[in-house]
């Protein structure tokens, strides 16, 4: 820091809340959307989500498969990189680790390609969807994920920055090399770690 | 000094740094809207769409950082953000209320590489409230190389006071919906003739004018991999 911008004092706040990465700040109850496509109807009979790439063989889930998995909960924090971060929340679904564990792994599978239905994607390195930090989820807060936030199944990661979290999530591509997603190839930072201020390209 | 027309533009995405900005103008151009006009020494030049990051700095090292489109053109010196003073808004309301030319502000930009418009492509762009700010940079830039009929423009707002730039986008020739006063929305019967030809839609605005216009495109059998949205909240 240089110094202050005159005469800027900035929210009441006491204590920073421990739970909030550099330069975020606590949105409360809201939940911005923020999407850069035509948000799209999705219907469960037709939604399936599918691993391919480094495997011994492709694999596809439908709505029912996904269903009779194991579930999860997360309950945490998620962070936006427009800078506002959602506290203590909570989501349904069912652990990256589950899917993981039904397909065999090419031994250099490194990264993943997280597609969305839209079209939209994004990068990952494998060790930041696998041990318990990504799950594919359902519900937000025990109602059902709305279209506008991504459902009806979203990835969610929330140790990252939130764009990593792909909305219609519908493809993973196993790959053994990084290759820039959406808003990666748009400026934004490959990894997306919140507490390193992972931004922009560059960070 | 007339600036001379940016014909050729930067790559839509560069590496950023944090770095200090002058307030050289501050125009408080409508209730709760202020037009803030920025020197940034050796800026890199922005593409007409990208944004800012605008970040302030407390005694105590708090700090705090939001997001604002440019609407200045490539070629214009200065950097030019509008800025909607929001309730509770700590970034805003310090722009609105606080702001004096001089003083200095960190910003980090441009930002960006979806919501930007090459000056090539045929394009319809599709505003509300300060939603339309990024347009004004493709029509300032489009206007600058003498290219606007590449560029069609349709623009929302509550009436011809509370919406930025009105004037200039009634001289642009851009199709205007004032939804308080005489009380209308832009519709699909707005959108239709705008939309021959157009190769990219850009649509920007609050959540709820993102998805009626892009579901109002999507209904008049635009394909939706033509639409690009930048939706913005209480952020």
């Amino acid at each position: 820091m240089a110094f202050a911008s005159r005469g800027f004092g900035g929210r009441s706040r006491g204590p920073r809340d421990q739970r909030l990465p550099p330069g975020q700040y606590d949105v409360g109850s809201d939940w911005p959307v923020l999407t850069a496509e035509v948000t799209p109807a999705i219907n469960v009979d037709t939604w399936s989500f599918t691993i391919d790439g480094l495997v011994d063989q492709v694999r596809t889930w439908s709505w029912a498969d996904l269903r009779a998995l194991p579930e999860s909960k997360y309950e945490g924090d998620i962070h936006c990189v427009t800078t506002w971060s959602k506290l203590a929340t909570d989501f349904t679904g069912v652990s990256m680790d589950v899917f993981l564990d039904q397909v065999k792994l090419g031994p250099s599978a490194a990264f993943v390609m997280a597609t969305s239905s839209t079209g939209y994607t994004t990068n990952l390195p494998l060790a930041d969807v696998t041990g318990g930090k990504a799950w594919l989820v359902w519900a937000h807060e025990g109602k059902a994920l709305s279209a506008a936030h991504g459902g009806p199944v979203r990835l969610l990661v929330p140790h990252l920055y939130f764009w990593k979290s792909a909305k219609f999530i519908s493809r993973f591509t196993l790959l053994d090399h990084d290759e820039p997603g959406f808003w990666e190839r748009n400026g934004y930072h490959d990894r997306g770690d919140p507490w390193k201020e992972q931004r922009y390209q560059g960070d | 000094m007339p600036a001379s027309p940016v014909t050729r533009l930067a790559p839509a995405v560069q590496t950023t740094r944090w770095q200090w900005a002058t307030v050289r103008e501050v125009s408080r151009i409508a209730a709760q809207i202020v037009i803030l006009r920025l020197e940034v020494e050796n800026r890199l030049q922005h593409l007409p769409g990208q944004h800012y990051v605008v970040r302030l700095t407390a005694e105590d090292g708090y700090t705090a950082s939001r997001s604002y489109s440019v609407a200045s053109a490539p070629s214009d010196p200065l950097i030019e953000l509008c800025v909607e003073r929001l309730e509770d808004g700590e970034v805003s309301g310090y722009l609105y209320d606080v702001v004096q030319p001089g003083d200095r502000v960190e910003v980090r930009g441009p930002i960006g590489g979806w919501f930007v418009w090459d000056a090539a492509t045929p394009a319809l762009a599709i505003g509300g409230g300060t939603g339309v700010v990024p347009l004004v940079a493709m029509a300032r830039h489009a206007a600058d190389i003498g290219r606007s009929e590449l560029l069609r423009l349709a623009v929302s707002g509550r009436s011809m006071a509370e919406l930025p730039y009105s004037d200039e986008l009634s001289a642009y020739g851009a199709t205007i919906a004032f939804t308080r006063a005489p009380g209308r929305r832009l519709q699909a019967d707005d959108l239709r003739p705008l939309l021959d030809g157009a190769q990219v839609t850009y649509v920007c605005g609050s959540t709820g004018f993102a998805e009626a216009m892009s579901r109002a495109l999507v209904g008049l059998g635009y394909p939706e991999s033509l639409i690009r949205v930048e939706r913005f909240g209480p952020s």
